[in-house]
């Protein structure tokens, strides 16, 4: 939909110094407002005039709300760090390598030199019908265009359709699900902590959004618990191209295997469904158990039960399910 | 202002000054029944509002320009600015026609609001060349490889290249082919661009060497 159309339509620019500024702001202008962190997704929107917010509250010029620090053993990061920093943090490289690996796979260079972490995580769905401006169930109306006999639904969900089929296309939210990660939110009422695995939704809970923020509530920052630091880690984005593009599916685990037996494990995908779909189930099969072919086997062939393909992304099946393979068992070095 | 020591020196107001003060006071009367006890609120309620005037530094010069809310900085250095060097392809994040260095890191203009970038220091392809006009030896590199056909996506290419060399003055092909792998060419000429930025890093090592 990348129809060159001039400047966008004027709409009222804040540029708060301080989170809580931004609050305040967001409270003030409620659903008016739109909250612009990188902007990579936003100007997608405000420039195809499929979203016409009246006020857009820019975070570029909050102080304190980007960084990476200890914490416990774990990490904050604050919601405005960009990949680029993620990519290349000491700590995050020592701790939770997956997730600079995650996020080393984001985009192009200059994008992740501009694109955040909080905006990486609460970025919209790709699906066309929705972002050409098509009035689909995710939009407020009441078809979708993606499930239909002649639709071309390649990228679409295999799993948790509930009318809307559109997936969530970040490469790090699978890495801060496996992680445990807790999302920090800012809102008129105070601050809340969610857990990363709670603040990806579906269209069963709201079908407009993809995450849990509500108007006037703003993501201030991420923390990552000591309880995966270090651990062995498994990541993997296919993709069509080798760079430069969003995830067909993702897979993101962590665990510790000793002595060739699996003692814990977390293992999430993202691309499958519309929020990073995380493999309960399967983990529990595979505790205790052997790393090996046998319990990989079990676990790909667990881990697509209910799966159900649309008409052009039936390959997702095979692909999810040899993720999981790989995940369990590892690659084999060539 | 020596007056000012004279102790019997009494002010004298000139022609000038007394426009000037008249000016004022008009100014006073006329805005203050538009505003009534509502410009106390106006400012108190807006933390972060922006001024549409503002400073950027672009290429070491300080550029004083009246910028929408909505602007980018692409559409602020092509038509407030001139420098038309920097080119739009695609204005949505995807060709990297628009990369230039905001405080030395590679960015699409297109897709950054250009009063985000106050206060920051931003290169164009402009600001490459010596102001004596010894070209940057990524240039120099890639007017001896020839390495761009039409050339529409070479400013672009040329800065992800001057920003990657920063943080990485010695790549291999490959690393190098990673970093600028956020712009393209519709001459689907990358090999031979390639082949120029890689001399490019070569001839940039012997500059900063020398």
């Amino acid at each position: 939909m990348a129809v060159f159309r001039d400047v966008m339509p004027a709409f009222e620019l804040f540029q708060p110094t301080s989170a809580s500024d931004a609050v305040t702001l967001l409270a003030e202008h409620g659903s008016d407002a739109w909250v612009m962190a990188g902007g990579q997704d936003s100007f997608d929107w405000l420039k195809d005039r499929i979203k016409r917010p009246k006020v857009v509250v820019d975070l570029s010029q909050v102080s304190g709300m980007s960084g990476v620090r200890d914490l416990d053993g774990g990490v904050e990061i604050g919601a405005m760090t960009t990949l680029t920093t993620l990519v290349g943090d000491p700590l995050i490289r020592e701790r939770f390598p997956i997730l600079s690996e995650a996020a080393g796979v984001v985009a192009s260079p200059q994008i992740r030199n501009q694109g955040t972490i909080g905006g990486n995580i609460s970025q919209d769905t790709r699906c066309w019908y929705y972002r050409g401006g098509m009035p689909c169930y995710r939009a407020g109306g009441n078809v979708c265009y993606a499930d239909t006999p002649t639709a071309i639904n390649r990228e679409h969900a295999i799993l948790g359709a509930d009318r809307c089929v559109a997936v969530s296309p970040s490469d790090t939210a699978p890495a801060l699900v496996a992680l445990d990660a807790k999302i920090v939110i800012q809102g008129p009422s105070g601050e809340r902590v969610v857990d990363a695995e709670d603040y990806f939704i579906g269209p069963g809970i709201d079908i407009t959004r993809m995450h849990v923020l509500k108007p006037g509530e703003l993501l201030v920052a991420i923390r990552i618990p000591a309880t995966w630091a270090g651990t062995d880690y498994y990541f993997e984005k296919v993709r069509d191209r080798p760079v430069w593009d969003f995830p067909l599916v993702n897979i993101a685990a962590v665990k510790v295997v000793n002595g060739g037996t699996i003692e814990r494990i977390r293992i999430v995908l993202n691309g499958v469904a519309a929020h990073p779909w995380r493999l309960a189930q399967v983990e529990n099969a595979v505790t205790g158990k052997p790393a090996d072919e046998s319990t990989a086997a079990m676990a790909g062939e667990m881990s697509i039960e209910g799966a159900f393909p649309l008409r052009h992304n039936g390959y997702k099946v095979p692909l999810m399910r040899n993720l999981v393979k790989r995940a369990i068992r590892g690659v084999q070095e060539a | 202002m020596s007056d000012e020591h004279d102790p019997q020196s009494k002010y004298v107001p000139t022609r000038r000054d007394l426009i000037k003060g008249v000016i004022a006071a008009g100014a006073v009367s006329s805005t203050g029944y538009l505003f009534r006890g509502s410009i106390t609120r106006a400012f108190a309620a807006a933390p972060g509002s922006v001024e549409r005037m503002l400073t950027l530094d672009v290429n070491g010069q300080q550029r004083r320009v009246d910028v929408m809310k909505q602007e980018t900085l692409a559409m602020t250095l092509r038509y407030k600015l001139g420098l038309t060097g920097t080119k739009l392809g695609c204005d949505r994040a995807e060709c990297g026609a628009c990369s230039v260095l905001i405080d030395d890191v590679p960015h699409y203009s297109c897709s950054v609001l250009t009063h985000s970038t106050r206060g920051k220091k931003i290169q164009t392809v402009e600001g490459l060349a010596s102001p004596d006009g010894t070209l940057h030896p990524v240039q120099q590199a890639v007017v001896e490889q020839q390495g761009f056909q039409c050339a529409f996506c070479m400013s672009g290419f040329l800065m992800a290249t001057v920003g990657f060399l920063k943080t990485n003055p010695n790549p291999t092909r490959q690393e190098l082919a990673h970093g600028i792998s956020g712009n393209l060419c519709r001459c689907q000429d990358y090999d031979k661009i390639l082949t120029s930025l890689m001399r490019g890093a070569e001839l940039s090592r012997e500059v900063n060497n020398a």
